[in-house]
This record gives C-alpha cells, sequence and structure tokens, in this order.
C-alpha cells in the first residue's frame, strides 16, 4: 500500500463526508482536524494527485440522477469468456463488469437515463449471447456506514 | 427528479470541487450563479439524497483495499430489512440490497459488498457477518472479482 503521511491521514479518516457548506469550507473543516486552510488544501490535491482519493466533492447518488440502474448476471462457459466479455463490453449501457469465482461468473452493472432501456439491453444481450441474463435489480437498499479507516 | 442546473452542477462536480479557497464561489462563476444559490441547493440535494455525501472520495485499490467480496445471503423474506439494515450499518460493508432470488441457481436475497486488504480479512468480515445474522440465515456465499471486465465512471448528459 502506497504510504500514507499524517496530514493525508487525517483528511482521509476525517473528511469522507461532512464538507461544510460556508464560505471558507476549507478553513472550517480543516480547523477541525487540525490543518490550515492552505494544509488542506494542498493536501487534498496530493492524495489526489497520488491517486489515494478519486476525487474531492459531492459523490453523486447515480440512480436519482434520473434513469435506472439494474446489476445482472451470467454463467458464462469458460471457452465462450473472452467473446461473452467483448459482446457484453459494446454496450455503452455496461458501465461495471466484473468477473467472479461462481457458476455466475460474470456481473455488470446497467445504467440507462430511460430506465425502460435496461430491460432492451439485457434482451439484446441474451439474443447476441444465446445465453440467459439474471437481472437482479434492487428490491431494497439499506443505510451503509462505510468508512475507509487508514 | 433533477433539473436542468442540478445538471449543470453534476456535470461541473464530476471531477470533483475546484481545491479553492472558495469553492462554491468558483463552482457558481462556473456554471452562472451565485455562492449562496449554490450552497442552498447542494443543502437540498444532500437531504434528498440525490448527493450522498460531499468530501474525500477514497481510492480503495491505492489504499491497500485490494479485496472486495460479493457476499450474498439467503434469509427469510420477513426478516430480511431488519437484518439488511444491521449488516449495511458495519463499517466495512460498502452497498447493501436486497435482491431478487433465481431459484434454484441463485437463492440468495441480500447482499453486501465487503472490502479489506486481503481475502482473509474479507472472509473474517464475512464470518462476522455470519454471525450478527444468527439462526435466521439459510446459505450464504462470497464471490470474489477475479478480474475488472469493464469500469466506466458515472456519465451525464449536461
Amino acid at each position: 500500500m502506497s504510504f500514507v503521511d499524517p496530514t493525508g491521514k487525517a483528511i482521509i479518516n476525517g473528511l469522507q463526508g461532512g464538507f461544510p457548506l460556508t464560505h471558507r469550507p476549507f478553513r472550517d473543516a480543516g480547523a477541525e482536524l487540525g490543518l490550515t486552510e492552505q494544509e488542506l488544501i494542498e493536501g487534498v490535491g496530493e492524495l489526489i494527485e497520488a491517486g489515494q482519493l478519486s476525487r474531492f466533492g459531492p459523490l453523486w447518488n447515480a440512480e436519482l440522477i434520473g434513469g435506472g440502474v439494474c446489476l445482472a448476471a451470467i454463467a458464462v462457459p469458460p471457452e465462450r469468456f473472452d467473446e461473452v466479455t467483448n459482446l457484453v463490453n459494446a454496450h455503452r449501457e455496461v458501465a461495471h463488469n466484473y468477473e467472479r469465482c461462481h457458476e455466475l461468473n460474470m456481473w455488470f452493472v446497467v445504467s440507462a437515463e430511460n430506465a425502460g432501456r435496461i430491460n432492451e439491453v439485457i434482451a439484446e444481450i441474451e439474443q447476441e449471447t444465446g445465453l440467459a441474463v439474471y437481472a437482479m435489480p434492487k428490491a431494497r437498499e439499506f443505510f451503509v456506514g462505510f468508512r475507509v479507516e487508514v | 427528479m433533477l433539473d436542468a442546473v442540478d445538471r449543470k452542477m453534476i456535470a461541473a462536480t464530476q471531477a470533483g470541487l475546484p481545491l479553492e479557497r472558495e469553492p462554491y464561489r468558483a463552482l457558481a462563476e462556473e456554471i452562472g450563479m451565485d455562492e449562496a444559490g449554490v450552497i442552498a441547493r447542494l443543502r437540498r440535494l444532500l437531504a434528498s439524497g440525490a448527493i450522498r455525501r460531499i468530501g474525500a472520495v477514497p481510492n480503495h485499490y491505492a489504499l491497500g483495499f485490494t479485496a472486495n467480496g460479493m457476499s450474498v445471503w439467503d434469509v427469510a423474506d420477513e426478516a430480511v430489512a431488519d437484518i439488511g439494515a444491521r449488516v449495511g450499518a458495519l463499517d466495512f460493508v460498502t452497498h447493501c440490497y436486497e435482491r431478487p432470488r433465481h431459484l434454484p441457481l441463485w437463492p440468495y436475497n441480500l447482499f453486501a459488498m465487503v472490502h479489506g486488504r486481503t481475502r482473509d480479512e474479507v472472509r473474517a468480515k464475512v464470518a462476522e457477518i455470519a454471525g450478527l445474522i444468527g439462526t435466521e440465515l439459510r446459505a450464504h456465499d462470497v464471490l470474489f472479482s477475479n478480474r475488472i471486465l469493464k469500469k466506466t465512471g458515472l456519465r451525464i448528459a449536461a
């Protein structure tokens, strides 16, 4: 794991949410963390530069932004894995795709601004691959308390 | 639903907030609003859940959290709301959803994504979840990702 200095740790552990909605938010958040405004601005920039933060700002809820999102899985015969990967990934509505260790070995997320488009994409993938696509839309979302601690 | 101004804000903040002393004023200038208007709107979007939170978005992989396991659980439908709420509250669970079963291939109705530094750490956390669910647990599994086949960011038309 890449080294995180004490300033970086304070930022990562202390600022995964709750960034103030004020005129000088870096000054106000820095005061809570024991950092000056300038130290916080520079520290965030360095963490982004080092790739340890993906970014700093609002984390948007993709689903509320409009359209829909659906997790889906396919049991892909091993000898067809590369071919099916290419067919699935060719859809611009497929955002994420992972190989996982299970009989259902390909798991991907279909997202579209028009929610009706999701079922069309799933039907297209079934037709192109000749394989069943198991749609696993969320029935309920539970609040998560996740934080990375470094 | 979001309006045209919200969409402008999404487009303008997808790469993050400006790293300067008055980031909301800079954002306001970029999208042709005033600072107070931007702050009020962000407050409303946070309250509605359209923005989950504002702050540092860690890159799990770069920070050493390279193992991720999708833990999946078969629990009684009547119990899933209560169990899901308790599992989601654990600080190592990043996503927690109820989803439909596909019997007989897929008996699981609760999904909890678990991140850790190693697969063993993830397995230990999965065991912790199993203990939390207790006697209501009928079956579970954890699916590790062997490979990322595609990963693109959130895309939105401004």
